[in-house]
């Protein structure tokens, strides 16, 4: 199995506020690895630390991550995110820009201007994101005004649009309906494929439906982490065995 | 507790007149608030219009004692007036309140910020006074440049604050979305946040750019007047204001009904200035 990020003794402060503690995972490459546990146990300063975001809220980190085996404390941020990108809780289209420009705007900004070049990949992207069939006629319609379910995906299809080899989710499906929820799963299957994800969730039964690996964290530490299957089946830490059953949490 | 209702007591009919009394208050509050308005609306128009023609645009100014004439020269000289402080004010307003939104979360940031606070509240007279010591001085006459630039100037707070407050109601996500896709933070601010806030930003270019239209006092020190023709920024130039100042005090009848005309051209001025700016920066996109 092959690791595509591998975290040694991650510790996170904010301020002085330690919220991680000593978070060691390897995580493998094409699989989907689900991060689960009650809310403020560092899951999503966790995903933050991967491509840096947390130093755009302020956050700190000591310890290692290495991405391909290359320190990414090292690299500059920028480059980073290109290579581990994120969708948000929220969903967060850009909405001065329309559908189409939403999808452009990561590959224009990152200096592609060609728009022989731009339009397939906006395309393809919008493909992957299981939306193009849903907005073809409306790509200039603004990309705030289409359903919430929708918005997610074209977040997705952003991010997909800088080719990125690690995507971050953060409860992508917790702010949407049943449907929406569903689309957006089976969209994740689809992506292992191509990509390495990593996603934040509340719901245990989407952790259960979409990932390979699931990484259950309490009040900043790292309790469990095993194929999903065990975690939700026969758990080894009586702390996973609790929250998998509801008792907590 | 007959069928299930309760019975209106005396406490209920004291709080129905105590609201209808404070709504009554505030509407009459309102209503004052737009009275005048009105009156400056009235009596520009009603006095302005008589001497408003085709000629008060295109024609010069007549000497004293002849009837007719227009003020083609001051509108010009307002708008270049305007375009100079503008080529100053809105870069530099623009730029400082970007600088502080997304910037300023340190000690000079707190410091500008009261900086631009204090210079708003100067009175706009000492500025030109200062751009007399600074421009005119030195140059040895008034100038175009010197009016120009006192009132560029003058629009600085109004743009800075306007745009610092614009870009704050951007919500984070944004910004988070745009680095997250890999964008350097100055692109994101330049392409996703100041592209987001561009209405309110041009609201507040306008409200900069209305106020310095109306300025009269510094203009007295550095553009002076000017009774012909002139588009030259190194020479002194003409101004609506300085016209109504000029024409509103003289004792010819003539003149000061010109006065009015020229005010009510200066409202039109600013009117048109604004629909052109609803114009430019209506969005593409309904808003849901």
């Amino acid at each position: 199995m092959e690791i595509k990020i591998s975290v040694k003794n991650l510790d996170a402060f904010y301020g002085k506020n330690k919220v991680l503690h000593n978070i060691s995972i390897d995580i493998p490459k094409n699989k989907v690895l689900a991060i689960i546990g009650p809310s403020g146990c560092g899951k999503s300063t966790f995903i933050r630390c991967l491509n840096r975001m947390h130093e755009v809220v302020g956050g700190t980190i000591k310890g290692e991550i290495l991405l391909d085996g290359e320190d990414l404390t090292k690299t500059d941020p920028v480059l980073l995110r290109k290579r581990v990108g994120m969708v948000f809780q929220k969903p967060n289209p850009f909405p001065s820009m329309s559908i189409f420009d939403n999808v452009a705007t990561g590959l224009r900004l990152n200096g592609v201007r060609n728009k022989k070049q731009i339009t397939p990949i906006v395309e393809k992207c919008l493909k992957q994101s299981a939306l193009w069939d849903e907005v073809k006629d409306q790509l200039n319609k603004s990309g705030a005004n289409i359903s919430g379910g929708q918005q997610q995906r074209l977040c997705i299809a952003r991010t997909l649009a800088v080719d990125p080899e690690v995507i971050l989710m953060d409860e992508p499906a917790s702010a949407l309906d049943p449907i929406s929820t569903t689309k957006i799963e089976d969209l994740i299957f689809q992506l292992k494929k191509d990509y390495t994800i990593v996603i934040v969730t509340h719901n245990m039964q989407q952790a259960a439906r979409v990932s390979d690996y699931t990484a259950f964290f309490y009040m900043g530490k790292l309790i469990e982490l095993d194929e999903t299957n065990k975690i939700f089946t026969s758990p080894s830490n009586k702390q996973t065995e609790d929250y998998v059953r509801g008792r907590f949490g | 507790m007959e069928n299930g209702m309760m019975k209106p007591d005396f406490f209920f009919y004291r709080k129905k007149i105590t609201s209808f009394i404070m709504m009554s208050l505030t509407f009459i509050a309102a209503l004052a608030a737009i009275i005048p308005l009105v009156l400056i609306f009235y009596y520009t128009i009603s006095k302005g219009i008589t001497y408003l023609n085709l000629d008060f645009f295109v024609a010069m100014p007549k000497p004293v004692g002849e009837s007719g004439g227009g003020m083609a020269n001051a509108i010009v000289g307002t708008l270049i007036l305007i375009g100079i402080g503008g080529a100053i004010g809105i870069p530099v307003g623009i730029m400082t309140g970007t600088y502080l939104s997304e910037f300023g979360k340190n000690k000079f940031g707190y410091v500008v910020r009261f900086l631009t606070d204090v210079l708003s509240g100067i009175p706009s007279i000492v500025v030109g006074v200062v751009a007399y010591t600074m421009i005119v001085v030195p140059m040895k006459h008034f100038s175009a440049l010197a009016g120009g630039i006192a009132l560029g100037i003058l629009m600085i707070p109004t743009i800075t604050r306007t745009t610092e407050e614009m870009i704050k109601l951007v919500p984070q996500t944004l910004r988070e979305a745009g680095l997250a896709l890999g964008i350097p933070k100055w692109k994101t601010t330049l392409s996703i946040v100041l592209k987001s806030a561009w209405k309110g930003i041009a609201t507040g270019v306008l409200l900069g750019l209305s106020r310095a239209a109306g300025e009269t006092a510094p203009l007295l020190f550095t553009a002076l007047g000017n009774r012909f023709w002139s588009t030259s920024i190194g020479q002194p130039i003409a101004s609506l204001t300085v016209y109504i100042y000029d024409y509103a005090k003289s004792p010819f009848e003539d003149w000061n009904q010109q006065a009015w005309t020229a005010a009510l051209v200066l409202i039109l001025l600013i009117s048109l200035l604004s629909l052109l700016f609803r114009v430019i920066t209506r969005s593409k996109y309904k808003t849901n």
